[in-house]
C-alpha cells in the first residue's frame, strides 16, 4: 500500500474517492480557477447591490436579488466546497436541508397569509386592556 | 456438533468464558467516564435514560392519584395549589418523558449498543463524538433536574425556597405561547435550555449513525441487506438530523422572547403565537417518529427471530421506514386544527396525514404475514412483539379520527387525544423498547433472564395499560378535556379505573426492571446465540470483546436462519453449515440483492 | 474472505504503515477521509434548517408585512452589508486555497492562508461591531431595548416617546441620504422636518385615535407626506395608537377595518414604493406595531451568524497550531477541509442575509 504519495488529479474521474489501494485521492482545484470563481462572486456582489437602485417593482426586485443569492451560493457550494468533484450525498445532503427549509417557509408563510386577518383582530382588540 | 467449522467456532459458541470482554476491558469509574467504546456508551445511556423513565414515571403516577377524585386531593385545604401543582405534574411527565426518555431510549441505548455489531463494525463512525453527545444529553438533563428540584424545593417550603429562574415548570411539555413567554411564572427559560442541549445529543447521535450506516457497512451487505433495526434507525436519523435544528432555533427564539421580549411568538407585542405552534411541530411531530420508528425496527427483529422464520415483505418494511420518515414531515399542522390555523392548510395536512397510514400498515400487515407459518416461540421479547402489535394497530387506528378535521375538532384536547398518544408513545414504543432490553439483555451482559417472570410481566404490564388507557378513550369521547385537574363527578368511574390500571402498569414494569435486574446479578451464562437469530451481533459471544468481533462473520442473508441449530438451552443455537434448507417456502428466502 | 481480512490489518493500524491518524474502526484513509466529509456535510445540514427556522420567521413577517421590512431595512447600510459581504467572500477564497495548499503540502501557504481567513473575521466582525453600536445608540436594539417596542421603558435619560423620534429620525434621514439621487427625494425637504424635532411632547389618546383615523384616510387621499410633517409628535405618537387607542377596541374590534385587512399583501407597495420612499406616518397602525420585529429577526440572524463566524476564527487558530506543528500532510488535511466547509457555510448564509436584510427594495 502505498501512502504519503502526492495527490493525483483526478479531473478525469470526478468521483473524488477511489476506494482501490485506500489511499486519499482529491480534486486539487487549480488557484486560476477559484480566483475566477472569486471575481465573478464580486462582480454579482456588486450587480445584487447596484439592482437596488433601479426600480423593477417590489416583486421583480426581490426575485433578482434572491436569483443573485442563489447563483453565488451555487458557485460558492460547487467550486469553493468541492461539490463539484465530490460524493453526490453531500450533495443530497444539502439539497434535502433546503428542501425541507423550502417546505417549512412555504407551507408557513401559506398559512400565516390565510389567517393573518385574525391576527390583525386580535391586535385591535387587545389594544383597548393593554394601554399602558 | 461442537466441532463444526465456522468462522466464529473458537470464540462463538459461548461456554468458555471470553478471556476479556468489553465489561472487563478496562476498570475503574475512568475506565467508563473517558470510554469512547459504543457499548459502554450504550449502556451509560441506559442507566441514565432509565432513572429519567423512573422520575417521569412517578409523574405519571402522581397525576393519576391526583384524579382519584373530582376535588382536590393533594392539598384539600388549597385548591388553587392543588391545581397548580397539578399543572407542574403533567408537564413535568410530559417534558422529562419526551425529551429525556423516549426520544433517546431505543436510539441511544440499543442503537448504540447494537448498530455497529450488527454492522460487523468494531465502533460508531465517531467514536469521540459519540461520547460528547452523551455528555451533552447529562448536561441537558441538569438543566432539567434543575427545574424538578427547583419545583420541589418550592413544594415542600411552601413557596419559601426558591431557585433562581427554575421553580417547576407549569406550560405543558409544548411550552406553547404566550403563555410560556409571558405568564408562566416557573422555570421556562431553564426547561427550554434544558430541552435545547437534549436536542443537540439527538442531533449528534443522528449524525453518528447515517455516517455508521452509509460508510461501516461490511463488504457483501448492501443496502438490502441491512437488518431492519438498522434500516429503522436509519430513517430515525434522518428526522433526528432535519428536524432537530429546527427546535434548537425555535427554543432560543422562545428564551429570547422571554428575557428581551423580542416579540416573534408574543401577540402584545406583534408577534405570532401560531408561528410558533408551527416552528414546534416542525420538529415535534417528525420527533413523534424519532420515538416510534425505531420500535418499529425492534418488532422487525423480534418477529422473525421468534416465529423461526424469513421476515416476509423485507424491502416492504425496509422501504416503509424511510416513507414514515418523509411523510412524517409533511403532517405537523394537524396538532394546529383548532388553533388558529386556516382552513386551507388544515385541509392540506389532513389529507397527508392519512397517507402515513399505509406505511404503517404495510408493516402491521408484513409482521402478520411473518408470523403466518412460522414456529412462534413464545419468549418474552415475543410476548412484547406481539403485544406491540395489537396495541399499535389501536394506537395507529385511532390517529385516524383524530386527522379527520370535522372529528377532530370535538376530540380535540381530550383524553382521546391523550390516549392515542400514549397507545403509540407506551403501548407500541414502551413494549418495542423493552421487548428490545430483553431480547438483547444476554448479549449486553452475558446472563440469561427467567423466561416465566419475564411472561408474567409482560402480561400484566399490558392489562395495565389497557386498563388505563382504554377508559381514557371513553372519558374522551364523552368530552373529558385533557390537562384538567378537576372533573365532573360522572367522570369519576373512568378516572379511578385509568388509576388502577397506571397502578397495575407500574407493577408490570417494576416486575420487568426486577427481572432483568436479576438476570444481571444472578442469571445463568448466556451463550452467544440464545435466539438462534442470524444478525452480526448473534455472531460473536455474549457479552462481546472490547473490539466487537474476534473473527469478522460473514455477511449473508440477515433472516436466513436455517444454519443456526438449537442444540441445548446452556449453548443456545449453534451454526451447522449441512443444516437442511426448510421445505416451507417462507424459510430462507434470499432478500434482494 | 476479504472483509475478515480488512479487518484483521486493521486491528493493528500501524502494522501495515498505516498512518497514527487512521482510527481503528476504519479500513483505510479514504474511507476515514470520506466518513469524516460526510459526517460534516450532515452536519452543514443541521445548520441549514437551523437558519431555516430564521429564514421562515423572516419569510412569514415579511410576507404578511412587506411596509415593516421596507420602512425599517433603511436603519441598515447596505455599503456596509457590501463591504462584509466582500470581506467573507474573500475570506472564503483564502480558505479555499488554503486547503489547496494543504492538500499540496504547502506548509507556509496554508498558515498565511489560514491567517488571511482568520483576518477576514475580524474586520467582519469589527463591521458588525460598528453596525450594532449604532443600533444601541438609536434605540434599535431588540426586544425591551427597541423604542418601537411597546414594553419600551426609556433608556439614557430619555422618554420612550423621546427615543422613539430618534428612532425614526435616524432611519428616515439615512434613507434619504442613500436615495439622494433619485427622483423620491423631491419629498425629502418634508421629511426632513421631524429630524428637526426633537422636543416631543406626550399625546393624549384621543389625538392618538383621531391620527390612525386621518391616516387610515391620508392613505386613501395619498397625502401622507405632507400630514405626517406637519404633525411630527401625532405622527411620531403614532406607535402609541396601536397599543393605546380606547376607541378602536370598543366598536370596531370585532370587524377589522378594512383597511387594516389589506395592509397584509399590499398590492400599494408596487404603486406607491417607486415613486418615494414609505415614511413612518405612511405605516399601517398595525404595521407600526411590528416594526420591532424586523429588528428582532436582524439581530437573531446576525447575532447567530457573527457566533458562527467567531466559532470559525477559534478553529482558525487551532487549524493555524495544528499546521505550525507540522501535522497536516496530503494524505491527512481533513480537518483543514472540514473547517473550510464550514467555513464557506457561514459565508453562505451571509450571501443571503446580505439581500434580505440590507437591500429590500
Amino acid at each position: 500500500m502505498a501512502h504519503h504519495h502526492e495527490p493525483v488529479d483526478h479531473t478525469e474521474h470526478p468521483t473524488a474517492h477511489a476506494h482501490d489501494d485506500g489511499a486519499i485521492h482529491i480534486h486539487v482545484v487549480p488557484v486560476s480557477l477559484l480566483a475566477g470563481i472569486f471575481i465573478v462572486l464580486m462582480v454579482f456582489t456588486v450587480l445584487t447591490y447596484a439592482v437596488t437602485k433601479v426600480d423593477f417593482g417590489y416583486q421583480i426586485n426581490l426575485f433578482v436579488a434572491i436569483t443573485i443569492a442563489v447563483i453565488k451560493g451555487g458557485l460558492v457550494c460547487l467550486y469553493f466546497m468541492h461539490l463539484r468533484w465530490d460524493n453526490p450525498f453531500n450533495t443530497l445532503c444539502l439539497l434535502a436541508a433546503l428542501l425541507f427549509v423550502g417546505l417549512f417557509i412555504v407551507i408557513a408563510s401559506l398559512d400565516s397569509g390565510q389567517y393573518h386577518n385574525l391576527r390583525e383582530a386580535y391586535a385591535n382588540t387587545d389594544i383597548t386592556t393593554g394601554a399602558k | 456438533m461442537s466441532s463444526i467449522a465456522t468462522p466464529i467456532s473458537k470464540h462463538g459458541h459461548g461456554n468458555e468464558p471470553a478471556a476479556d470482554n468489553y465489561l472487563t476491558h478496562g476498570r475503574g469509574i475512568l475506565s467508563w467516564a473517558l470510554t469512547i467504546d459504543h457499548k459502554r456508551i450504550g449502556l451509560m445511556y441506559m442507566v441514565f435514560v432509565l432513572l429519567s423513565f423512573f422520575i417521569g414515571g412517578i409523574f405519571a403516577v402522581l397525576l393519576r392519584t391526583e384524579l382519584l377524585g373530582p376535588g382536590a386531593l393533594f392539598i384539600p385545604k388549597d385548591e388553587v395549589a392543588t391545581w397548580r401543582l397539578y399543572n407542574h405534574f403533567f408537564t413535568l411527565h410530559g417534558a422529562v418523558m419526551v425529551f429525556m426518555f423516549i426520544i433517546p431510549a431505543i436510539p441511544a441505548i440499543l442503537g448504540n449498543f447494537v448498530l455497529p455489531l450488527m454492522l460487523g463494525a468494531k465502533d460508531v463512525a465517531f467514536p469521540k463524538l459519540n461520547l460528547l453527545s452523551f455528555y451533552i444529553y447529562v448536561l441537558g438533563a441538569a438543566f432539567m433536574l434543575y427545574v424538578l428540584v427547583g419545583g420541589t424545593l418550592s413544594v415542600a417550603t411552601g413557596g419559601k425556597i426558591n431557585l433562581p429562574g427554575g421553580f417547576g415548570l407549569d406550560t405543558g411539555w409544548t411550552f406553547y405561547t404566550p403563555y410560556s413567554t409571558t405568564a408562566s411564572k416557573s422555570g421556562v427559560v431553564a426547561a427550554t435550555m434544558g430541552a435545547f442541549i437534549l436536542g443537540f445529543s439527538s442531533i449528534l447521535t443522528g449524525l453518528n449513525f447515517i455516517a455508521s450506516i452509509h460508510m461501516l457497512r461490511p463488504k457483501g451487505m448492501n443496502w438490502f441487506r441491512m437488518p431492519l433495526f438498522l434500516w429503522a434507525i436509519y430513517s430515525t436519523a434522518l428526522i433526528q438530523v432535519l428536524a432537530t435544528p429546527v427546535l434548537a432555533i425555535t427554543l432560543l427564539l422562545l428564551t429570547a422572547e422571554r428575557t428581551l421580549r423580542i416579540g416573534i411568538f408574543d401577540p402584545n407585542l406583534g408577534g405570532d403565537p401560531v408561528l410558533y405552534q408551527h416552528f414546534f411541530w416542525f420538529y415535534s411531530h417528525p420527533a413523534v417518529y424519532i420515538m416510534i420508528l425505531p420500535g418499529f425496527g425492534v418488532i422487525s427483529e423480534l418477529i422473525t427471530t421468534f416465529s423461526r422464520r424469513h421476515v416476509f415483505g423485507y424491502q416492504f418494511i425496509a422501504i416503509s421506514s424511510v416513507a414514515i420518515a418523509l411523510l412524517g414531515f409533511l403532517v405537523w399542522g394537524h396538532h394546529m386544527f383548532t388553533s388558529g390555523q386556516s382552513d386551507l392548510t388544515s385541509a392540506i395536512f389532513s389529507l397527508i396525514t392519512f397517507s402515513v397510514a399505509i406505511p404503517s400498515a404495510v408493516k402491521v400487515f408484513n409482521w402478520m404475514a411473518t408470523l403466518k407459518g412460522g414456529s412462534i416461540h413464545l419468549n418474552t421479547p415475543m410476548i412484547y412483539a406481539l403485544c406491540f402489535i395489537g396495541l399499535f394497530t389501536i394506537g395507529g387506528l385511532t390517529g385516524l379520527p383524530l386527522a379527520t378535521i370535522a372529528s377532530d375538532i370535538p376530540l380535540h384536547d381530550t383524553y382521546f387525544v391523550v390516549a392515542h398518544f400514549h397507545y403509540v408513545m407506551v403501548g407500541s414504543m414502551v413494549f418495542a423498547f423493552l421487548g428490545g432490553l430483553y431480547y438483547w439483555w444476554p448479549k449486553m451482559f452475558g446472563k440469561m433472564f427467567n423466561d416465566n417472570v419475564g411472561r408474567v410481566g409482560a402480561i400484566i404490564l399490558f392489562v395495565g395499560f389497557n386498563v388505563t388507557f382504554l377508559s381514557q378513550f371513553i372519558m374522551g369521547s364523552l368530552g373529558m378535556p385533557r390537562r384538567y385537574a378537576s372533573y365532573p363527578p360522572e367522570f369519576q368511574i373512568y378516572h379511578v379505573i385509568s388509576t388502577l390500571g397506571a397502578y397495575t402498569l407500574s407493577i408490570g414494569l417494576f416486575i420487568a426492571a426486577g427481572n432483568l435486574l436479576h438476570a444481571l446479578l444472578w442469571g445463568r451464562k448466556a451463550p452467544a446465540n440464545p435466539w438462534g437469530s442470524n444478525t452480526l451481533e448473534w455472531h460473536t459471544t455474549s457479552p462481546p470483546p472490547h473490539d466487537n468481533f474476534a473473527v469478522q462473520p460473514s455477511v449473508g442473508d440477515p433472516y436466513d436462519m436455517h444454519n443456526w441449530v438449537k442444540k441445548s438451552d446452556e449453548e443456545g443455537y449453534v451454526l451447522d453449515p449441512d443444516a437442511p434448507e426448510p421445505t416451507s417456502p417462507g424459510h430462507g428466502t434470499s432478500v434482494a440483492h | 474472505m476479504s472483509t475478515a481480512a480488512d479487518l484483521a490489518h486493521a486491528d493493528d493500524p500501524h502494522a501495515h504503515g498505516n498512518p497514527a491518524h487512521l482510527a481503528h474502526h476504519f479500513d483505510t484513509p479514504a474511507q476515514q477521509f470520506t466518513t469524516n466529509k460526510l459526517g460534516m456535510w450532515t452536519f452543514l445540514a443541521t445548520e441549514v434548517l437551523m437558519f431555516g427556522g430564521l429564514f421562515c420567521a423572516y419569510s412569514v413577517y415579511r410576507y404578511n408585512h412587506p411596509q415593516v421590512y421596507l420602512w425599517a431595512h433603511n436603519a441598515l447600510d447596505p455599503f456596509w452589508g457590501m463591504v462584509n459581504t466582500i470581506v467573507l467572500l474573500a475570506s472564503s477564497f483564502t480558505m479555499a486555497w488554503g486547503v489547496r495548499a494543504a492538500q499540496l503540502n504547502q506548509r507556509g501557504l496554508l498558515q498565511i492562508m489560514l491567517t488571511l481567513t482568520f483576518l477576514g473575521g475580524v474586520v467582519f466582525m469589527c463591521v458588525k461591531a460598528v453596525e450594532y453600536k449604532a443600533k444601541w445608540q438609536h434605540f434599535l436594539f431588540p426586544g425591551e431595548f427597541n423604542s418601537l417596542n411597546a414594553e419600551f421603558k426609556g433608556r439614557d435619560g430619555k422618554s420612550p416617546s423621546e427615543a422613539r423620534a430618534i428612532t425614526i429620525e435616524e432611519v428616515e434621514h439615512e434613507a434619504h441620504l442613500r436615495s439622494g439621487a433619485e427622483p423620491a427625494s423631491a419629498e425629502g425637504g418634508e421629511h426632513a422636518a421631524p429630524a428637526t424635532e426633537t422636543e416631543v411632547k406626550p399625546v393624549q389618546h384621543t389625538q392618538n385615535s383621531a391620527d390612525v383615523k386621518s391616516g387610515a384616510a391620508e392613505h386613501a387621499a395619498g397625502t401622507a407626506p405632507t400630514e405626517a410633517s406637519k404633525e411630527p409628535p401625532i405622527a411620531l405618537q403614532a406607535i402609541g395608537t396601536v397599543v393605546t387607542a380606547p376607541d378602536l377596541g370598543n366598536e370596531s374590534a370585532a370587524i377589522v377595518p378594512p383597511t387594516m385587512m389589506a395592509s397584509g399583501t399590499n398590492s400599494k407597495v408596487d404603486e406607491k414604493v417607486g415613486h418615494h420612499l414609505t415614511t413612518y406616518s405612511e405605516l399601517e397602525p398595525l404595521d407600526k406595531s411590528q416594526l420591532q420585529t424586523f429588528f428582532s429577526i436582524y439581530f437573531m440572524m446576525t447575532g447567530l451568524h457573527g457566533i458562527h463566524v467567531l466559532v470559525g476564527m477559534g478553529l482558525m487558530v487551532w487549524l493555524f497550531l495544528r499546521a505550525s506543528a507540522g501535522q497536516f500532510t496530503s494524505q491527512y488535511f481533513a480537518p483543514v477541509d472540514l473547517v473550510g466547509l464550514y467555513w464557506h457555510l457561514v459565508d453562505l448564509i451571509w450571501i443571503f442575509l446580505f439581500p434580505l436584510l440590507y437591500l429590500i427594495h
